[in-house]
């Protein structure tokens, strides 16, 4: 076929011209950016912009932000939820590296976090007695934290997939099992057993830095220094992956994970390079561990469980496996939205606002959006009415919180004084009509989607806002079930092309 | 002497439960080359199943049905509950992901398994939840037995035992006696070829999430029947029943039952002659070892890895 046979795609003229294919290089690739140029418009042209702003200036921008935010926030709560969504950014890009690089399913990662933990703990207490000074523990966990990675990581050189999923999970409970009964460890007490390493007599020491001593709170609440603390080393972790990613190793992790085979046979040193993603992130989840312990003074086992290992999976497969940005935005996501589902007056709002959120993004302005906002409505109104007909304590139930939202929702949703068994039939049900509503289109799924949004409503009231802990956990594990059949690639990782 | 024997019978109930719960890992793992995380949590809802009939059939203590047809009923609704949540694990969380990279599935299945697990706690609490199998009939399930030595074998425990071989014996005979095990035999050795042959490839995956969920949502029952279950049985179980079913050689029937059989007494004796502390970091160190030295299993063949 000549160039003159092939078919013309539709776009204008004059931009169909330059950008052929080069060598190497597909004509899918080539013309990727004039498809981005037709998206047009000044949106477009921002896109643009902000696309071809370099990594390193939404870093700083980022950090800066980050770093003046106690200057507007001065609760001692917000500011720790900033420092708590920045260690877990810290910990996303450790697993990032193991999981979106590398391509290897670590379960075992938190287990290198808790090392961390522990090994702070053990070098800067009264435990053993050991009070070594900061600046030497840090590099002393860190290393510890990639040899286990080292080590841990050998069963990969046999195994793949889930065979090596498994046995770092098995790694993880031996470690769980180890701490918790690490108080009769060969007859000393190592890990305090269950209780853990805190407390007075163990007095885990703060941070202490450059000669100041970093204490862990000031005069009652959080103290700000560790926020500095952590986004310094979140930012130079950021750039030593980024590096190391830009490098042949990170060509080769790449490779790896796209096909190990065929890495292999082009002379990549496979076995060397899992070995280096499961110590790089040991390292990074070991050093997020010291400043855990060192800010809570004081270690304890049930803290590195599973629930922490799936909130992290969470944040870097919903950000986007693969890219640092992605799992950036991804734990800032999962950890904001799990703070604000602890109070129950936040969580209605969130889940309000999402609904809403999402019809409008499914929908746009069309009349099925009103369709399916207006009978919710009615619906709803007329339910409370038959509901309120019958007997009064259908629905003068406890409202959950109290603000204009729920004034007005109290007309509307249904809160009975007694749930009884309406508690589990009304939340399977839900689950039962979500499931229905992936399998029906069109209209019929309009007419679905207005008792399903009742219903939600109903449940979210009564049930879940009661129980805030595990509707934490239940939303954790919807959200990796729906992204991964949704959009693998999360919210901005890399779309890769499937060859078969 | 005595405790030997004591030990071996426990030995014998858990890994009856394990081999149970093992089954079911197999017979996925068989066909779709699948760790379904979500199977543990799945036989810790047939547990509560089965707390949900006990209940509605006036409790432990004053049961409006004789012993004997209380506890066919707990295991039945248990088993018929669990293959339907089987089934629609399957449906919408795994076949959507048929043909992603293998990586997609697997963190799907943690998804729904943590989804379950807290769903569970939302409905019922995290508190532990006791069957109080004592009281029924006065005792008679612990009271009765035979005697071996000095030591009672109560009727509990070889109706679970019993039990168990039961329906693993009924697998058996359905996955190499029946028209549809032959589907399921096929399918699992090479599914496009069986499809090409006219076998309806989706019916078997189906068939094989019941039979697993099924007998997960048995073993659910059996082991709520010996000791107080909570919500995070599943995890540990799981964990477990897929050891059992490496150990056997993952997608052989016989090997599960073996391996299930190899990790109670592993852990039985463990936990009876070294130290309860320390008996889960002698099973998993076994399946590792296992996982690294013989990821086959006993009874499993070498996979040879076409490409």
């Amino acid at each position: 076929m000549t160039d003159a046979e092939l078919p013309t795609p539709n776009v204008p003229d004059s931009l169909t011209e330059p950008a052929g294919p080069a060598v190497g290089q597909d004509e899918w690739v080539a013309r990727h950016a004039e498809r981005r140029l037709l998206r047009g418009g000044r949106l477009g042209a921002v896109e643009e912009r902000l696309r071809a702003a370099p990594w390193w200036a939404w870093l700083t921008v980022f950090v800066c932000l980050a770093a003046l935010l106690p200057v507007g926030f001065s609760s001692g709560y917000v500011r720790r939820v900033a420092f708590d969504t920045v260690l877990y950014m810290l910990l996303a890009l450790g697993l990032n590296v193991v999981v979106g690089w590398g391509g290897l399913l670590d379960l075992g990662y938190i287990a290198f976090y808790g090392l961390g933990a522990y090994c702070y703990a053990l070098l800067s207490s009264n435990q053993f007695d050991v009070h070594l000074p900061t600046v030497a523990t840090l590099p002393i966990v860190v290393v510890v934290g990639a040899v286990a990675g080292w080590l841990i990581g050998l069963p990969s050189w046999r195994l793949s997939g889930d065979y090596l999923a498994i046995v770092t999970l098995f790694f993880f409970q031996i470690f769980i099992v180890v701490v918790t009964n690490g108080d009769h460890l060969f007859g000393h007490n190592v890990t305090g057993g269950s209780n853990g390493i805190g407390g007075v007599d163990a007095n885990v020491r703060p941070f202490n830095l450059f000669g100041h001593d970093l204490p862990v709170a000031h005069s009652g609440s959080f103290n700000v220094a560790y926020l500095y603390v952590v986004l310094a080393f979140f930012a130079v972790v950021f750039v030593l992956l980024r590096f190391v990613n830009e490098s042949r190793i990170g060509r080769a992790w790449r490779s790896l994970r796209e096909d190990p085979l065929a890495a292999e046979l082009m002379g990549m040193p496979v076995n060397w390079l899992k070995l280096l993603a499961f110590s790089f992130g040991a390292a990074v989840a070991a050093l997020s561990g010291t400043i855990f312990a060192a800010l809570n003074a004081g270690v304890f086992p049930t803290t590195f469980a599973f629930p922490l290992l799936i909130t992290v999976y969470t944040m870097v497969i919903l950000g986007g496996s693969g890219s640092q940005a992605g799992v950036i935005v991804g734990a800032i996501v999962v950890n904001v939205l799990l703070e604000l589902l602890r109070d129950a007056g936040n969580a209605r709002y969130v889940f309000y606002a999402l609904i809403v959120l999402a019809l409008f993004g499914v929908y746009r302005l069309s009349v099925r959006l009103a369709v399916v906002l207006g009978g919710t409505i009615a619906l709803g109104f007329v339910v409370h009415g038959i509901a309120s007909a019958i007997a009064k304590s259908n629905v003068d139930g406890p409202a959950n919180g109290e603000n204009w939202l729920i004034d007005g929702l109290r007309h509307w949703v249904i809160v009975p004084r007694d749930l009884g068994p309406w508690k589990q039939i009304t939340y399977v049900a839900l689950i039962g009509v979500i499931l229905l509503l992936t399998l029906v289109r069109g209209w019929w799924r309009v007419a679905l989607l207005v008792p399903t949004l009742y219903l939600a409503a109903f449940v979210w009231e009564n049930v879940m806002l009661t129980a805030p802990e595990a509707t934490r956990f239940i939303i954790l594990g919807a959200i990796l079930v729906s992204v991964m059949i949704a959009r693998p690639s999360g919210i901005l990782g890399e779309r890769r092309v499937e060859i078969v | 002497m005595d405790d030997f024997i004591q030990y071996t019978i426990n030995a014998l109930t858990l890994g009856s439960v394990y081999a149970l719960i093992a089954l079911g890992y197999s017979l996925v793992y068989g066909i779709l080359k699948l760790l379904n995380f979500a199977h543990g949590d799945v036989f810790m809802v047939g547990a509560y199943i089965g707390f949900g009939m006990l209940n509605l059939l006036g409790g432990a203590t004053s049961p409006v049905v004789p012993v004997w047809l209380l506890l066919t009923i707990m295991v039945a609704t248990a088993m018929a509950g669990c293959a339907v949540i089987g089934v629609a694990i399957e449906r919408f969380a795994y076949r959507p992901l048929r043909d992603a990279p293998r990586i997609a599935p697997l963190i799907s299945a943690l998804g729904v398994s943590f989804f379950l697990t807290y769903s569970m706690q939302l409905l019922f609490g995290a508190e532990q939840r006791d069957y109080n199998a004592f009281s029924l009939d006065n005792g008679v399930l612990f009271l009765k037995g035979f005697d071996i030595g000095n030591v009672r074998v109560p009727l509990l425990r070889i109706v679970i035992i019993s039990s168990a071989f039961v329906l693993m014996i009924a697998l058996w005979l359905l996955v190499n006696r029946t028209r549809t095990g032959k589907a399921m035999r096929a399918t699992s050795f090479d599914r496009e070829a069986a499809a090409m042959m006219g076998i309806d490839i989706d019916r078997v995956i189906r068939f094989a999430f019941v039979l697993g969920s099924a007998l997960a949502g048995a073993a659910g029952v059996m082991f709520a029947l010996r000791a107080p279950a909570s919500v995070t049985i599943g995890f540990v179980a799981g964990l477990k029943g897929f050891t059992a079913a490496v150990i056997g050689g993952i997608g052989s029937i016989p090997g599960a039952m073996v391996g299930g059989l190899m990790l109670g007494f592993a852990e039985s004796f463990t936990q009876g002659y070294v130290s309860t502390r320390w008996s889960d970091l002698a099973v998993f160190t076994i399946l590792i070892l296992f996982m690294l030295f013989r990821p086959q299993g006993l009874f499993g063949r070498a996979d040879i890895r076409k490409v």
